[in-house]
């Protein structure tokens, strides 16, 4: 895959007119790490097209296609007429003609209309066909709760696509990852899902590589490994990633140590370094905003506890939105996970 | 479902059950029709085209083939070799017509009902009984034929086609004068169907993008035990208007017709002048499927009604009389016709089961190790069976 940082068209060079040569990390917010990754593959391939609502002029309603228009032309950048199964239905069409659409769904409660498209058309195309109708589209959703949105703008639907097989399902959680596993999920063959924690778009700049991919797409990764004991090992993605680690500092105070992995792709799961990590730990706690009731974290559970019986100290905990719908925005801040809510997991596990 | 008390609501009840225009058995003065029921040729001074003696033969030959293997499906599944057989008895003519219409390059999106498009377009028949034995989802290379897979979500692939004709656009293969390259979409769907939301965003995405795509509805009057009359209060055709391209009703008994027609729109799509909506109007006359008992909601009487409007009969009457094409004629199609009979039941019969080992490819490009252990575990599990 070419990293290199492409020097095409003239709008979307002011935006990112920070950027540095090829080679050279950058200091990027997710959403412009998104951004970037989204303009280099369009560089990188022609037959990539993005297309979903305000995607073009506007650049999106969070801006992560901004001035692709620009450089791309209406052809590549399409502004879609408001109908979410049309979106995804078109997109099928476009990738049985040899195109890789890459489709913005402008908020997670508005994947439903498309929901049909996506089970039954999109997850199930190639192995209709035996394998020679290939879909290689990406569904990008910005995904979860915390911004103080009004209904449907908050949800995190990620296990009903886990749970379909044909399609794959990832999510990052920092600008690194969002502009590699973009461009990783752009380039593989298979149907994905790629949720964006949408609370964390602007929240803050990282360094992001832009000469090597930091690992494959479908990995899991530990992102605060602990050497010596491990007093529990805390698994999250997207979102919880953040709340995960801040978890993490405020126990080590206390003289736990929790190792925190970001599973990073849902489907298929990469659990191997869960496994090592519990060998170790003898406990485990699945932190996510989607209700917990049936939700990645029972998979994650029912498999950890299959390879893992006899190191398991406790039972596998899931932290996760009560089983309701994703309450009005005052009452958020109870219904997502947070700190003290994966702090008080750790000393129920501890409690067995 | 909404039950509307004519007690409570006399004005609705009226429009229920006597709707304005639809249920019109003769298709109106607005449809097309080259061939009448009786195989009198008639003009028309939009759509009709010049047929060569020959080409009249093709069409019929075409009818009388896909009639046969209709037939012949339908005594398989009774037989109990297929699982499950959709009916195109009666509307021959409309797929017919549609599919000689079509040049190689154009790309068809069938529903689930298309055999006779797929026979035009070199599908083996096999390949599609396949998909109703229950060996595989369809046989067939859709990029080898041009003809996609069936579709059973109804009105799933009318998307498809946008996207595919959008597609078409993009490379540069619409518009060129080229009549090599220019390409053009037919997106197939019933008249059921056309409530379907998927298939009018299909028409707001064509509209907007002035796509290269022909949306072809079968009208055979139901969806399965509905009549059309509950799916629209206006010739469907008319919707076409709202959506801003033309829309036009063509006899989907009368082969020439729906070839006639089906051919200025394909040509206008390819030529860049976008969607057209075509409104076969035609009849199943068979079960909606094999396990449908079509007496439960409709009289013998609507059927002889258009028993008598029989796609094949008028073309047969009218090679005889006006073409020309002796009695021999008929006796090579029945002789073939014959022998695809035999073709196909003996070929049903001798498909192996598959090895229950292909459940598990083509879900994914690259297989996740997880499906791969669940995989192995079961071939081992079966295996273990063998060797008992
Ligand atoms: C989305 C969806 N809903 C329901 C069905 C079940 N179903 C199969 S065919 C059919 C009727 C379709 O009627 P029409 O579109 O007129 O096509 P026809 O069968 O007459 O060719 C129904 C309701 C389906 N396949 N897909
Ligand atoms: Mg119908």
């Amino acid at each position: 895959m070419s990293a290199g940082v492409s020097v095409v068209g003239s709008g979307h060079l002011e935006e990112l007119d920070d950027r540095s040569p090829v080679g050279v990390s950058k200091t990027l917010t997710l959403a412009k790490a998104l951004n970037l990754g989204l303009h280099d593959a369009m560089t990188h391939d022609p037959k990539v097209v993005v297309m979903g609502e305000d995607v073009g002029t506007l650049g999106g309603v969070f801006r992560i296609t901004d001035g692709l228009l620009t450089d791309f032309g209406a052809d590549r950048v399409i502004d879609t007429p408001l109908a979410e199964a049309g979106i995804v239905g078109t997109a099928v069409g476009l990738a049985m003609r040899g195109y890789r659409p890459v489709v913005e769904i402008q908020f997670d409660g508005f994947v439903y209309p498309a929901y049909d498209q996506i089970v039954c058309q999109v997850a199930k195309m190639r192995y209709r066909s035996q394998g020679r109708t290939p879909m290689p589209m990406v569904i990008r959703i910005p995904y979860g709760g915390g911004i103080g949105a009004v209904e449907h703008h908050s949800e995190s639907p990620e296990a009903q696509f886990a749970h379909t097989p044909g399609l794959k399902v990832v999510t990052c959680s920092d600008p690194a990852d969002g502009y590699w596993m973009v461009r990783q999920a752009i380039e593989c063959d298979d149907p994905v899902v790629f949720l964006e924690p949408k609370r964390q778009y602007h929240s803050g700049k990282a360094e992001v590589a832009l000469d090597a991919a930091p690992g494959p797409l479908f990995a899991s990764r530990v992102v605060r490994p602990v050497d010596g004991a491990v007093t529990a090992t805390v698994l999250a993605y997207g979102p919880t990633v953040r709340t995960a680690l801040r978890a993490a500092e405020a126990a080590s105070a206390e003289g736990h140590q929790l190792e925190v992995i970001d599973l990073r792709t849902l489907s298929p799961l990469d659990l191997e370094p869960v496994y090592a990590s519990v060998r170790r730990s003898g406990r485990a706690i699945v932190v996510h905003e989607a209700h917990v009731n049936l939700g990645i974290g029972a998979e994650v559970a029912a498999r950890t506890t299959e390879e893992c019986f006899y190191s398991l100290e406790a039972p596998v905990l899931r932290v996760g939105g009560f089983d309701t719908p994703y309450p009005a925005s005052r009452m958020e801040e109870a219904f997502l996970p947070d700190l003290d809510r994966v702090l008080d997991a750790v000393d129920r596990s501890l409690a067995f | 479902m909404v039950t509307i008390h004519p007690e409570r609501h006399p004005e609705h009840h009226r429009q229920d059950t006597a709707p304005p225009a639809e249920g019109h058995a003769d298709g109106g003065p607005d449809m097309v029709q080259l061939l009448t029921p009786d195989g009198e040729r008639r003009h028309h001074p939009l759509y009709d085209a010049d047929f060569s003696a020959e080409q009249v033969r093709a069409l019929y030959r075409d009818m009388a083939l896909t009639r046969r293997l209709d037939v012949e499906a339908t005594a398989l599944q009774r037989h109990g070799e297929l699982g499950l057989w959709a009916q195109l008895l009666g509307q021959e003519a409309a797929q017919i017509g549609a599919a000689h219409a079509l040049r190689p390059q154009d790309f068809v999106f069938p529903t689930y009902r298309e055999h006779a498009v797929a026979w035009v377009r070199g599908v083996d028949p096999l390949q599609i009984l396949s998909l109703w034995r229950g060996v595989d989802h369809g046989g067939w290379d859709p990029h080898e034929h041009n003809f996609g897979q069936y579709t059973v979500v109804i009105g799933a692939q009318t998307l498809h086609a946008v996207g595919y004709a959008m597609g078409a656009q993009c490379d540069g293969v619409v518009g060129t004068g080229d009549a090599d390259v220019d390409t053009a979409v037919v997106a197939h769907f019933g008249d059921g169907a056309s409530s379907q939301g998927d298939v009018s965003e299909a028409f707001v995405f064509a509209a907007s993008y002035n796509a290269p795509v022909v949306f072809f509805c079968q009208n055979n009057q139901w969806a399965i035990s509905e009549p059309v009359i509950r799916q629209t209060r206006v010739p469907l055709y008319q919707r076409a208007a709202g959506f801003g391209f033309p829309g036009v009703r063509v006899d989907g008994n009368d082969v020439l017709a729906t070839y006639a027609v089906t051919q200025r729109a394909l040509q206008a799509a390819r030529e860049g002048q976008g969607p057209f909506l075509i409104e076969a109007y035609t009849y199943r006359m068979g079960a909606h499927t094999t396990t449908d008992d079509p007496t439960r909601y409709r009289s013998s009487a609507e059927v002889e009604h258009w028993r008598a409007r029989d796609p094949l009969a008028r073309v047969e009457t009218y090679l005889r009389r006006t073409v020309g094409a002796d009695q021999r004629f008929f006796d090579d199609v029945a002789a073939e016709a014959d022998e695809l009979g035999h073709e196909l039941r003996e070929g049903c019969k001798a498909m192996p089961d598959p090895d229950p080992l292909r459940i598990f490819d083509h879900v994914y490009a690259e297989p996740p190790a997880e499906l791969v252990a669940q995989r192995d575990a079961f071939a081992d599990y079966h295996a273990s069976f063998e060797d008992a």
